[in-house]
């Protein structure tokens, strides 16, 4: 392959690439607040709940499960405004984001909240622990320790997801490659970079995921 | 709704029908390929990350920032990678191989990954009482290890599967004719995107929805079996 | 000449240092027993004696041959030569009791199974486990298992056999089958060393016996010396504890 890299064309884009990361994290931060939302109440209606209202919640989570966040996005920019909603790309894709967050995160926190000791509980009990002292000392540490792990999961695993906003035109980290890549045609140098960007920040938020959890939650945690 | 239902009538033509259903099978193949190879290259790194002793520290080297890279990059950065660099490479290739090639990389460092905490999953005991016989590293994975590990690798494996089949939908941004591009294709032919896109995530559930019941399933019983 | 011979031997896990000048040695045919409290680093011994733990000093002499343990090819020779049998038997859980017994000698000698397979159902014979050849492990009894794992060390041809507290994960009742096998090796003449809780089958069947704390054998001398007439402190205040129990 006789290609010469020419990275100097391209550090000068640096910083823009930089602002454009911030806004991936943004996106994925939002998109991952919204989707806690929603997962948490879809989860305590699982698990609590019965009727319509589970079979409802059932019906979102199996659909939004088993179909590509890209096509949903898709649905949710070109389908809605036939019936007379009009969604920015940003808000499409966040939009998009968050359902299918709310639905893979429900499935998450209800395998934490299933993973309630009895045993423990039974103990609480008999130490004569009222139903809210059960929860707040004995439920919710072990339930935030459970899960803690396979939410930090992902949380790097949206924050890799939101690159699919560039393909609706938003200026992340990937659609400012694309940017670059137009004016610049140094397409492998721009997509390297913005690669090693990705491996790095989803490295240092893991790091820190990973510490919060050891010391917050006591959760087992490594990076590598 | 009536306007919906000629629309939907004109749409499933039989020509449009076998288009559908190739997409169905291109995206099928493509997520099948990616965990095959994936699963087999996988396998080689989480081995490779097993090894010990200072001959082999830059093959473990090399394993750890492979799975390390491609499981920190995004789907769609690593596929115009691939893309890129078969373009400026001068080879003729098609779209369906740079689609291939960027979900066996993907595959690879997440399989490499689900191996290698399937590996462990066994016991230090067992690694231990084959060392003390002699056996060589790919002995014991062979003939100790991996009979023992499969069935703590194999549902995260088809659950990785699974999500491929969603994941690679990226692959029609370069062009491979796979579900998500026959979506497009039907909307650029006119008809609307509610119905065009709807029609995809249609097929798209009647593809993973029956593979993750199986795979319920397939946890269920491998949970229950023993362990050989 | 001592078939066994350690010499020295020092060892620590990271900076905790397990054995503090090891000397011991086993003639040929010979039993010698350890004994001594928890982490007093008898099975430490034995996982330098099978190359899963380097010792930082000293010397290991098998037949009068030093093992240099930074030469993998010597370690592999020293596990030829001596096996272990584990507490927790360590048999592969994927295998049936013949194809644990049969593995090692086909796989990694690369013998013909034609020619292994007799060898090893005579072995299973004499442990007293003939009907349980296609059992699988989990379907057999500790005490079971643990006569396997013994006929799977011995199908290895060993001049040395070691044994790590075979008894001490089994029920009682079924102590005494693991050790009637061990005895018959005895009589055989096979070479061992035996680490074991079990103070009067050691006074049995050892020829000597060392006395171990904190890394150190603190005496070593026959059965009657140490169970009835310990020369050190030490040794007395551990022999009488145990027997009044």
């Amino acid at each position: 392959m006789d290609y010469t890299f020419q990275y100097g064309q391209v550090w000068p884009y640096l910083p823009y690439l930089v602002k454009g990361a911030w806004l991936s994290l943004q996106i994925a931060f939002l998109a991952f607040c919204g989707g806690m939302l929603i997962g948490t109440a879809c989860a305590a209606v699982k698990t609590f709940g019965g009727g319509w209202m589970r079979r409802g919640v059932n019906a979102y989570v199996v659909f939004f499960v088993n179909t590509p966040q890209l096509v949903q996005i898709y649905f949710l920019y070109f389908a809605l405004p036939d019936m007379g909603i009009y969604l920015s790309s940003y808000m499409a894709v966040l939009l998009g984001m968050t359902l299918n967050a709310g639905a893979y995160l429900t499935e998450i926190q209800r395998a934490g909240f299933e993973s309630r000791r009895q045993s423990e509980m039974e103990a609480a009990e008999v130490l004569g622990f009222s139903r809210w002292q059960q929860i707040r000392y004995v439920i919710l540490p072990h339930v935030a320790k459970v899960l803690f792990p396979p939410l930090s999961n992902h949380y790097i695993l949206m924050t890799l997801g939101t690159s699919m906003a560039a393909i609706f035109g938003v200026e992340e980290l990937t659609g400012r490659a694309f940017n670059i890549n137009s004016e610049t045609f140094r397409s492998l140098e721009v997509f390297s970079i913005v690669a090693v960007i990705y491996v790095v920040v989803t490295l240092v938020a893991s790091v820190l995921l990973a510490l919060f959890g050891r010391i917050v939650f006591r959760a087992k945690m490594r990076v590598v | 709704m009536s306007g919906f239902l000629t629309e939907l009538t004109s749409l499933l033509t039989q020509y449009n029908l076998i288009f559908l259903l190739k997409g169905m099978a291109t995206t099928f193949a493509l997520s099948a390929l990616g965990c095959i190879l994936g699963g087999l290259f996988g396998t080689a790194l989480a081995v490779a990350r097993l090894t010990t002793g200072p001959l082999t520290l830059p093959l473990r080297a090399l394993a750890l920032v492979f799975t390390e890279f491609f499981r920190r990059v995004p789907f769609l950065v690593t596929l115009m990678l691939c893309f890129f660099v078969f373009q400026f490479s001068g080879l003729d290739v098609s779209t369906f191989t740079v689609g291939c090639v960027t979900v066996v990389l993907i595959g690879t460092a997440f399989l490499a990954e689900i191996v290698r905490a399937g590996l462990q999953s066994v016991h230090p005991n067992q690694w231990h009482a084959a060392e003390t016989m002699n056996f060589t590293l790919l002995q014991t994975i062979r003939y100790v290890v991996l009979p023992q590990a499969w069935t703590v690798i194999l549902p995260p494996a088809f659950g990785f599967f699974i999500l491929f089949i969603k994941d690679s939908a990226l692959a029609s941004q370069i062009g491979v004719v796979e579900l998500t591009y026959v979506g497009k294709v039907f909307n650029n032919r006119g008809f609307s995107a509610g119905l065009s896109f709807g029609v995809i995530l249609v097929a798209y559930f009647m593809l993973s929805y029956p593979l993750s019941r199986l795979g319920a399933k397939l946890e269920k019983k491998l949970a229950s079996s023993r362990t050989r | 000449m001592p078939h066994l011979e350690l010499d020295n031997i020092s060892a620590a896990y990271g900076k905790l240092r397990v054995l503090d000048g090891i000397d011991i040695s086993v003639g040929s045919g010979e039993t010698v027993g350890l004994i001594g409290p928890s982490g007093s680093g008898k099975s430490t011994i034995l996982r330098v004696l099978t190359g899963l733990l380097k010792p930082e000093a000293g010397a290991v002499r098998v037949g009068g041959e030093e093992v240099n343990f930074d030469r993998p090819a010597e370690i592999r020779r020293l596990r030829d030569r001596a096996a272990i049998v584990f507490q927790q038997y360590n048999l592969f859980q994927n295998l049936t009791v013949l194809e644990n017994v049969m593995i090692a000698p086909t796989k990694v000698r690369g013998r013909k199974p034609r020619e292994v397979r007799p060898e090893a159902e005579h072995l299973l014979a004499k442990v007293g486990l003939a009907d349980k050849m296609d059992s699988y492990p989990d379907q057999l009894s500790g005490g079971q298992q643990q006569r396997v794992a013994i006929a799977r060390g011995l199908c290895l041809k060993p001049e040395i056999l070691l044994l790590d507290e075979v008894t001490a994960a089994l029920d009682p009742e079924l102590v005494s089958e693991v050790l009637d096998t061990i005895r018959g090796l005895a009589e055989d003449g096979m070479t061992m060393l035996i680490v074991s809780h079990e103070m009067g089958f050691i006074r049995e069947i050892s020829a000597r016996v060392a006395f171990m704390a904190e890394g150190k054998v603190v005496e070593l001398g026959s059965p009657t010396q140490i169970f009835d007439a310990p020369e050190k402190e030490r040794t007395r205040d551990f022999v009488g504890k145990i027997l009044r129990h």
